[in-house]
């Protein structure tokens, strides 16, 4: 008797289960995207730039009385080889159901998969949502530097060839693409000293090892008293954080926003062009939520939202000029 | 003595409850292989959003030095390190938790990390204006110089064969080129997609501890308990002769402080380098690796002796002075607080309740690290299969954790495989893992030298220009004449 009852039990609940199931996959179907957290890969590690501002920009998703997305997004850090490991993963693994979004750091992404032959991703295979934050590469030099202006610098530089040393956050990120457009654009030779973060590379200026550098502007801007911002590699000045420092072009250094680090949120392609729709409607008022931006630039990070469209314009043309410019310059 | 104005403000009800929370989840944390404290602060800066800064950086000052100390639990009595910082705990805690001292060990570990982490922050109270521009002086050259002193060390963690002890650091080194170099920025011995992000050093540190472990406690058929005599000292007699240990706690402390201040150097290499010079300039070299609580309390003063210098840059230019405390600035930034002449004149309330509150934290890890000392016999009673099992399910977790990697996963299980063949032959784990940490330092800054040095005077006028150079470059040879000497010494003994 008890274990008939027991049976019965089972079969109750699996066929509960199974049904919850249908009606589970059925609901998806009818629009009810989403229903369970989402979770968006940050392909560097926790606590760096990139990490925080994810976290600080994806925190009210889930709000009660707020409709954004009614379900919490969880950050998960696939970090390793300058966020190759994270993006390769994301572009060949991630399901496409909506429920596996990325974080995208450009130029990274895009000089990366120009650059390297075993790269996975490129922006034909990834599908931009939108993008929450720009931070411009500024050039930057010690607080007892003999240079106080770019004119300075590149005087310097022009009776010197190859004797002034930059610092940046590695090869192929957002500082290299300054440094070369910036050497281009001014026909003088100048030495880039790879370091392994936009931290330490700040370090550098600040010590004197590296005579200049190209640095993210939130980091800067934050160790004003540490450096001289000389300019900053934009179209236009940064009115909240930096209103003061003039841009590369008033400086007379042809350099435009190719090497901006743009932050944003993408899926990968297979996505439901319905659930593409709804996120790229949704995200975007997600981060222009009041609480949202006081945070951001309570941290110093200066936000840029931009949709859908825009994204996948800033990608293409982004793709263009970063090819021009990495042309000859393929890693081995 | 500005401190003291706001040392009221950590004894509110919230603050200590956060603190007992921190201390507790931090040396459980510590525990566990693979939650190491840069991991563990890591994890816990998203719940400080909800936080008042003060909150949030009482939360992750707690967990930093907990974590720190909780590493020694597993080290001790498991062999296996509970983060690279523990390594050096290994060499002497396991030998002496065999011989029935596991309480003993444990109460060594936390009165030492205590000592040290009180003068670690006692460091960091009054003479952050004295040491701020040090950590600046710190370039490339010096970063090359560092790491060939930790290189050194390798000759004294093997005591059987100084051979194979250089044989496992050059695979070590070997194993730290696999992946991207971000200087050079290409790609080495990527034979497939899932070694671009290198070999993981979580990942390997707890392969080459915990899998021959778990590999020979399966071999042997005897239970733990069968193994382990306990033998009972009270905590009294523990603290007297702790306390006794001058020479060892000095050293440690020392050597801590002044790793904590570099940039970048850390506990790991903190513990090794001064269980290094107590071994070197013991009377007793012999007993070292055989259960010498001078090694125990060398490291452990040293590891804990490391925080809170590692704040100083942190906190004055933003330079983090350890992995963990270049985590800890992205807390900081949250919520505002730049690093900087501010944090100690606009934001002084909330930047000194902080560092007292890293005070306090060093009694609570005191107290409840004692406590759990206490409990050690459980572990060492567990059968050992149940123990196997155990360690086998928190390497694959903790793992895995680190970066969300099924390669991780199966690079520490290869690594710990073949580690519990070689060490069959002699071979040692330490040495690997030293390698691992110290081949990029060596290598990346090495690169950053050249590329400076050839806009000047060509590398070798670089790698020896100024005092702080010529004085690192003396510290190594000193190293390893010394290192040298005693062994002539030791042989002519026999």
């Amino acid at each position: 008797m008890n274990m008939k009852s027991s049976l019965i039990k089972k079969l109750l609940l699996s066929l509960t289960f199974i049904l919850s199931f249908f009606l589970g996959n059925m609901a998806v179907q009818a629009g009810d995207y989403p229903d369970r957290p989402i979770s968006v890969v940050v392909a560097y590690n926790p606590g760096g730039a990139t990490d925080f501002q994810a976290r600080l920009v994806t925190m009210m998703a889930a709000h009660p009385k707020k409709d954004y997305l009614g379900q919490p997004i969880v950050i998960i850090n696939k970090p390793g080889a300058g966020g190759k490991v994270g993006w390769n993963w994301f572009a060949s693994k991630a399901r496409n159901d909506g429920y596996d979004l990325a974080a995208y750091n450009v130029p990274h992404f895009i000089s990366q998969s120009i650059v390297f032959d075993d790269t996975k991703y490129n922006i034909d295979n990834l599908e931009p949502i939108a993008n929450w934050g720009a931070d411009p590469a500024v050039l930057i030099v010690g607080p007892d530097s003999q240079f106080n202006s770019v004119a300075d610098l590149l005087k310097f530089a022009k009776a010197n060839p190859g004797k002034v040393t930059f610092s940046g956050a590695g090869k192929f990120v957002g500082h290299h693409i300054a440094f070369l457009q910036f050497q281009k654009a001014s026909g003088v030779k100048i030495t880039y000293v790879p370091h392994t973060g936009g931290v330490p590379a700040l370090a550098a200026v600040k010590g004197g090892q590296v005579m200049a550098g190209f640095n993210n502007l939130s980091d800067a801007y934050r160790s004003q008293k540490d450096i001289k911002i000389l300019a900053i590699a934009d179209l236009q000045r940064e009115e909240t954080f930096l209103p003061d420092v003039p841009t590369l072009k008033e400086e007379g250094v042809d350099v435009d926003n190719s090497s901006v680090n743009f932050r944003g949120i993408m899926a990968p392609k297979g996505t439901d062009p319905k659930i593409i729709e709804l996120l790229a409607a949704k995200v975007p008022l997600m981060f222009n939520d009041k609480k949202t931006l006081g945070q951001m630039k309570k941290g110093g990070s200066p936000m840029r939202i931009m949709n859908r469209a825009e994204v996948q314009a800033m990608w293409k043309e982004r793709k263009k000029s970063l090819t021009k410019l990495l042309a000859g310059l393929k890693a081995e | 003595m500005e401190f003291l104005n706001y040392f009221s403000n950590v004894f509110t009800f919230a603050n200590i409850l956060i603190l007992i929370l921190g201390t507790v989840g931090g040396l459980l944390m510590g525990a566990a292989p693979g939650l190491s404290p840069t991991m563990a602060v890591a994890l816990l800066i998203p719940f400080t959003f909800q936080m008042t800064p003060e909150q949030g950086l009482i939360m992750l000052g707690a967990v930093y030095t907990s974590t720190v100390a909780g590493g020694a639990i597993s080290a001790i009595l498991l062999r296996i390190p509970g983060a690279p910082a523990n390594i050096a705990t290994v060499m002497d805690g396991y030998p002496m938790a065999k011989n029935g001292r596991s309480t003993e060990a444990l109460h060594y570990c936390f009165i030492s990390s205590f000592i040290g982490g009180v003068i670690g922050i006692l460091v960091l109270i009054f003479f952050t204006p004295v040491l701020a521009d040090f950590a600046l002086k710190f370039g490339p050259s010096h970063m090359f110089w560092i790491a060939i002193l930790g290189v050194t060390v390798i000759s004294s963690l093997d005591s059987k064969s100084i051979i194979k002890g250089l044989f496992s650091g050059a695979i070590g080194l070997w194993l730290a080129t696999i992946g991207y170099d971000a200087v050079l920025g290409v790609e080495r011995f990527v034979f497939n997609p899932i070694f671009s992000g290198g070999i993981n050093i979580i990942a390997a540190l707890v392969g080459l501890f915990a899998i021959p472990q778990v590999l020979s406690m399966l071999e042997g058929k005897q239970s733990q308990a069968d193994q382990f005599q306990m033998e009972k000292k009270s905590l009294l007699e523990s603290f007297k002769y702790n306390i006794s240990r001058i020479k060892a706690l000095i050293v440690g402390s020392v050597t801590g402080t002044i790793i904590g201040l570099i940039p970048g150097a850390g506990g790991q290499i903190a513990g090794l380098v001064s269980y290094a010079q107590i071994k070197k300039t013991s009377t007793n070299k012999e007993n070292f690796g055989k259960g010498e609580p001078d090694g125990i309390i060398a490291a452990e003063s040293a590891n804990n002796a490391m925080v809170g210098p590692s704040l100083v840059p942190l906190l004055t230019l933003g330079i983090p002075g350890s992995p963990t405390a270049a985590v800890l600035l992205g807390g900081l930034l949250i919520h505002g607080l730049f690093p900087g002449s501010n944090l100690f004149t606009v934001y002084a309330e909330t930047t000194w309740t902080f560092i007292n509150s890293l005070l306090v934290a060093q009694f609570m890890m005191l107290i409840f690290g004692l406590y759990i000392s206490g409990l050690a016999k459980y572990v060492m009673k567990t059968p050992t299969h149940y123990m196997a099992a155990a360690i086998t399910i928190l390497a694959i977790f903790g793992t895995y954790s680190v970066q969300h990697n099924f390669a991780d996963v199966i690079v520490m299980l290869f690594l710990g495989t073949t580690m519990f063949f070689l060490s069959k032959f002699g071979f040692t784990a330490a040495p690997v893992v030293l390698g691992i940490i110290l081949g990029p330092i060596a290598e990346t800054n090495f690169n950053q030298a050249k590329i400076i040095a050839d806009t000047q005077n060509g590398i070798f006028d670089y790698l020896t220009a100024g005092p702080l150079n010529l004085t690192i470059i003396a510290l190594c040879l000193i190293s390893i004449l010394y290192g040298a000497y005693g062994d002539k010494a030791k042989k002519e003994k026999k």
